[in-house]
């Protein structure tokens, strides 16, 4: 999802196991928390530190397409609530960051992969916000489907994961909101107002699957995360979940889910549906969706463009410092 | 990559209700007056609270995991200091 295509380590037989990864397993089986300071295999500890690091990088990343509209809101008051959306996505991206930090490795460090490519961040935020519609649709799906993601991760075995993931739970129930009521009021607006809606929901309907990974059946790195309780769901379950959660949305805004296979499959109890494009995804994650490159462009610049600032603050911070020392 | 990381803080922030300051997270700032303004805007944008405490991260001293039977088993066989331990009849009235 945020963290889409994270690759685990360590996956092995109870035979294989030592003592130590068989009581550490047996205390997740129990349903204890993990913390900081605690002995933890290597595997696990290095794949959190890529899925948080991923999930970070998304919330970062995520404020740039969303950005692109704080100027050109509508009206003063959209724009002000676009602003609080977009700058709580800064923190949900701090919270991570610290949680991740707390893994052993450096909020510089985890920027540092980002920034040469070495880590990604979730397909979503590669596509274009074209039109001030993809900003509903956007809050609508996309923060809809990280909430799908992010409220079982609440229980995720990792103390101080869980703890940041209860602190961005209570805040996306807003973003959703916000994005689902520029929904109405586009899709109840004038002819070109709903065809602008209809066209926001065909262009992210797609991309918006494709944040829960691939198919089970191509997820090969699912079953380590799950037995560590990292991943609680698999992919396909979650998409499902937001299929059925979505359609009598779309319904109730007189739009249309841009798939011909899409219908209500009694016997499973859920809607059958077409799969995402698994090509693009790939392709996506690979750097080559549309908008990789200035996403990523626009992130390195701003941590360049800012490291006077960085050092400038610093430096003050340092001379302050020594002057107390010498006056004591 | 600069090696002119910020350092860490721990933030602490007391409530409306007049609890306790309470560990809310972490975050990076330059100086001790930076990180309660960072504090104030990754912690309490939705009116979490009336005060905020930061404390450099490696100021902090940890109980280590490994002493947790020696530190906090022997409250274990301590029941007594619990009200409940004591029956006391009800004409006695609230105790
Ligand atoms: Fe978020
Ligand atoms: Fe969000």
């Amino acid at each position: 999802m945020y963290a889409q295509l994270v690759k685990s380590e360590g996956s092995k037989t109870r035979e294989e196991m030592s003592p130590e990864e068989i009581a550490f397993q047996e205390r997740i089986d129990r349903g204890e928390r993990i913390e900081p300071k605690e002995w933890m295999p290597e595997g696990y500890r290095k794949t959190l530190i890529r899925q948080m690091g991923q999930h970070a990088h998304s919330e970062i990343v995520g404020q740039l397409p969303e950005g692109n509209w704080i100027t050109r809101a509508p009206t003063l008051e959209r724009k002000a609530i676009l602003l609080a959306k977009v700058q709580d996505e800064a923190g949900h991206g701090l919270y991570l960051y610290s949680a991740a930090e707390t893994l052993g490795i450096s909020r510089d460090e985890l920027l540092e992969q980002l920034h040469s490519g070495k880590m990604k961040y979730s397909s979503i935020f590669n596509y274009p916000t074209l039109t001030w519609a993809d900003i509903g649709a956007v809050g609508w799906l996309v923060d809809g489907a990280a909430i799908m993601n992010q409220v079982p991760l609440q229980r995720t075995s990792y103390g101080p994961y869980a703890r940041a993931m209860i602190r961005i739970c209570k805040e996306e129930s807003f973003h959703q909101r916000q994005g689902y009521d520029i929904m109405m009021k586009m899709a109840s607006g004038t002819p070109e107002q709903k065809a602008m809606a209809q066209d926001a929901l065909n262009r992210f309907w797609y991309p918006s699957l494709m944040m829960f990974g691939p198919s089970d059946k191509d997820s090969v790195h699912s079953a380590q995360s799950m037995a560590w309780k990292i991943k609680i769901n698999t992919n396909d379950e979650l998409r499902q979940k937001f299929v059925d959660q979505t359609v009598p949305q779309a319904e109730y805004l007189g739009l249309t889910i841009p798939d011909p296979n899409l219908k209500w499959n009694e016997e499973k109890g859920g809607h059958d549906f077409s799969e995402p494009d698994w090509s693009e995804f790939f392709a996506v994650i690979a750097g080559n969706g549309p908008c990789n490159e200035e996403r990523l462009g626009a992130r390195v610049k701003a941590w360049d463009d800012g490291a006077w600032f960085r050092d400038g603050l610093m430096a003050h911070a340092e001379k302050a410092a020594s002057r107390r020392h010498a006056a004591e | 990559m600069s090696k002119n990381e910020w350092p860490l803080w721990e933030i602490f922030i007391r409530g409306q209700h007049g609890l306790n300051h309470r560990h809310v997270g972490s975050l990076h700032a330059p100086d001790a007056e930076m990180a309660i303004r960072n504090a104030r805007d990754v912690y309490t944008r939705r009116n979490e609270g009336v005060s905020i405490w930061v404390v450099p991260s490696n100021a902090i001293t940890a109980s280590s995991p490994s002493e947790k039977g020696p530190l906090f088993e022997p409250a274990n066989s301590k029941v007594y200091r619990h009200p409940t331990f004591f029956d006391i009849p009800d004409v006695v009235g609230h105790m």
